[in-house]
């Protein structure tokens, strides 16, 4: 801040604790509902304090939605996800940072405008593809030549299937372009006189030095990797691949059944709880990673 | 130890031309020096020999092998970058031992040339720091080190002591120098820095807009300018230059309301030309008032050993170095004489140098003799 005065430190403060209890309420809520009884939790009025029943009720909820294998699910997908798209936009960043071609303008503004088309709006089209992955080139072959050709494979019911079409990230792309241009041209050059090439120059020196890019880079695709709805409602119809999110509508207390919010929201706490961890554990690298770059 | 030969080589970037044909030859075991401003091309032409950036035409030769297709591992050739170019991440040891690592010498053969090498820069003691926890002259001998310990048949070193302090750059010449007697590697060292170049070159090549002004040895380049560019590169406080021509029937030219003699052959020679003459101020001698010509002086700078009369001859700057017992003050009248054997004479249209045999260039006596005012 440049101006210092006591009537806008208030504000500023005021709207700092007004900011955080608009984020802390309902998580504040979610504690306390899942660490009390039935009873407790159906009494007017709610009261925000824990108790100590949470454990009890996350048994019952863990039970109750087959948490087991949906966490177990959806940590495969996040992981795959996030290690997808970590690598695979560190290598899109490389070959347009790094690389001189004449498409190269080309391929980085065509990354660019998939920006502009992220996975809900082009659901139906990537459905049908991975529904049926030669579809395209059966077409092309049939006009072509007028033979059919009948193979079939899909990605339904896959981990292949819940994380392929989610890989590609223009983001990750960005922010590890934005910090390839940072480094000298020298650094390059001096590593090619050392006699090290494109791939060893890649692990050598671009890999360590872009640390903090990458863990900021993970914090974000693994979150978005485990609030993924959408998609694996799509491509998943076996309950073996359920992932947390499809689970939460099994929380749900029945319609006509004992209102148990407590095991509903203990429910909703277990599956919070991986996102959160990863967040905790990296946002030291998270905040560094965006905000500046390492010395 | 490999010789260089660069024939006829020509660069551009798209459109624009920045090297029209550069043709040099360098010895083996040579400390060659290029010289030249900011954006003449030095570094271009440096980064051609390394392989960093292609040759547009021409060829390059190192060795008498053709390298122009070959990648900068394979031309021999180890490089000093300006800003350094350390690697951030890995220690002093592995940023000087990362070439024999993608080599694939073994570890313990690694390790012993790392100490063997940073033992000849001086940094014994560094080796497990990161460069962040450098100085900038420790920075400076890692990024040699990471050169010397390739053993390379070339040392291109690009504008290495210019971000460094007065004081350190003059010690690392001097290391430079001496790792160059030591390692007898054939060595091109890019500066724009004529003191640089001139206390560290066997031989100096002085560039100018992507051209080569004048290749020879430093105190022949200082004695014989080859063109009007080199002579105002050249030489500090800089060369004076006017424009004139030679009157018909007189071996005089005029300058500043007054005859300077000059040379009676050139004179002939030079007949109604129109021509740029020249004179260092250290060779400008101040006489008795009402001789030679006539000067009004601006302002004094002291070096210490002498002093810079910075003055003004017919609204043109001229500046002469008098000894430190004269005493002149701003707006004071001196005269100066100009002795025509320490004249050189350029083509006004060309801008090059027109030789003349009849002059004896050897200075007579000591105290006559020309001395590199090395400044700082
Ligand atoms: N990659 C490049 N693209 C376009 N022009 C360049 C490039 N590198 C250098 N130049 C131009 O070439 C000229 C010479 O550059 P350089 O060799 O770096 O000069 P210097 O003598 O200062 O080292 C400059 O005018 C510069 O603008
Ligand atoms: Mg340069």
């Amino acid at each position: 801040m440049i101006q210092r005065t006591p009537f806008a430190d208030t504000f500023t403060y005021v709207l700092m604790a007004l900011g955080f209890v608009l984020l802390i309420g309902p998580f504040i809520v979610i504690l306390a509902g899942a660490s009390q009884t039935l009873q407790q939790v159906n009494s007017v009025p709610f009261r925000f304090v824990p108790q100590d029943h949470l454990l009890e009720n996350a048994a019952a909820a863990w039970s109750r939605a087959s948490l087991g294998t949906a966490m177990m699910n959806s940590l495969i997908m996040a992981s795959l996800v996030t290690v997808g798209k970590v690598a695979l936009s560190a290598c899109t960043a490389f070959a347009i940072v790094f690389f001189r071609t004449p498409l190269k303008h080309f391929f980085f503004w065509m990354v660019f405008i998939t920006l502009m088309l992220p996975l809900e709006v082009r659901v139906v089209p990537t459905y049908a593809v991975a529904a049926d992955l030669f579809q395209p080139f059966r077409l092309l072959i049939a006009a072509l030549t007028g033979i059919e050709v009948s193979v079939e494979w899909n990605l339904l019911n896959s981990y292949a299937g819940l994380t392929l079409p989610l890989i590609a990230t223009a983001t990750g792309t960005f922010l590890y372009r934005q910090f390839f241009m940072t480094l000298p041209d020298e650094l390059a050059e001096a590593a090619r006189m050392d006699g090290s090439g494109p791939a060893r120059f890649f692990f050598d020196m671009l890999l360590p030095l872009s640390r903090t890019n990458m863990l900021a880079l993970t914090t974000i695709m693994f979150v978005y990797g485990w609030n993924q709805y959408l998609w694996p409602l799509l491509m998943i119809t076996d309950p073996a691949y359920k992932t947390t999110m499809m689970s939460l509508v099994a929380l749900l207390p029945s319609e006509n059944g004992t209102p148990d919010w407590n095991v509903t929201l203990a429910g909703s706490l277990i599956i919070m709880a991986p996102p959160l961890i990863v967040v905790a554990v990296l946002q030291r690298w998270f905040i560094r990673g965006l905000v500046a770059t390492e010395k | 130890m490999a010789d260089i030969d660069i024939r006829a080589v020509h660069k551009s970037y798209g459109k624009t031309k920045t090297l029209h044909g550069v043709d040099l030859s360098f010895a083996s075991g040579e400390f060659v020096v290029i010289l030249g401003p900011s954006g003449c091309g030095k570094s271009t032409l440096l980064r051609m020999i390394a392989g960093l950036e292609e040759i547009t035409a021409g060829e390059i030769a190192i060795n008498g092998r053709i390298v122009n297709t070959l990648e900068p591992r394979e031309r021999g050739c180890a490089m000093v970058f300006q800003n350094y170019a350390l690697y951030p991440h890995m220690t002093v040891a592995g940023n000087i031992g990362y070439a024999l690592k993608v080599a694939g010498v073994p570890k313990a053969e690694r390790d012993r040339r790392i100490e063997e090498t940073a033992k000849i820069v001086g940094l014994s003691d560094y080796l497990t720091r990161r460069p962040a926890a450098l100085s900038g002259g420790q920075r400076q001998r890692v990024a040699m080190a990471r050169a010397i310990i390739r053993e390379p048949k070339v040392f291109l070193f690009d504008e290495p002591l210019s971000n460094l302090d007065a004081k350190l750059r003059v010690t690392m010449r001097a290391e430079i120098r001496k790792l160059h007697q030591r390692l007898s590697a054939t060595s091109v060292f890019v500066t724009h820095d004529q003191v640089e170049a001139m206390t560290l070159a066997d031989k100096l090549v002085v560039m100018n807009k992507g051209h080569v002004e004048q290749v020879g040895q430093p105190l022949d380049i200082y004695h014989r300018p080859a063109s009007v560019f080199v002579a105002s590169f050249i030489g500090s406080p800089a060369m004076n230059l006017f424009e004139t021509r030679v009157e018909t029937g007189a071996a005089t030219v005029r300058f500043g309301g007054a005859q300077v003699p000059i040379d009676g052959a050139l004179a002939a020679q030079l007949r109604g030309k129109d021509i740029i003459v020249g004179i260092r101020p250290e060779q400008c001698v101040v006489v008795q008032p009402g001789n030679g010509v006539s000067a009004k002086v601006d302002f004094v700078e002291e070096l210490g050993s002498g002093r810079v009369v910075h003055a003004e001859i017919d609204g043109q700057p001229f500046a002469a170095v008098i000894g430190e017992e004269m005493r002149v003050r701003p707006g004071d009248r001196i005269s100066l004489e100009l002795p025509p054997s320490q004249l050189h004479v350029f083509d006004r249209d060309s801008g090059r140098r027109i030789e003349f045999e009849a002059v004896p260039r050897a200075p007579q006596n000591a105290a006559e003799a020309p001395v590199l005012a090395i400044v700082e």
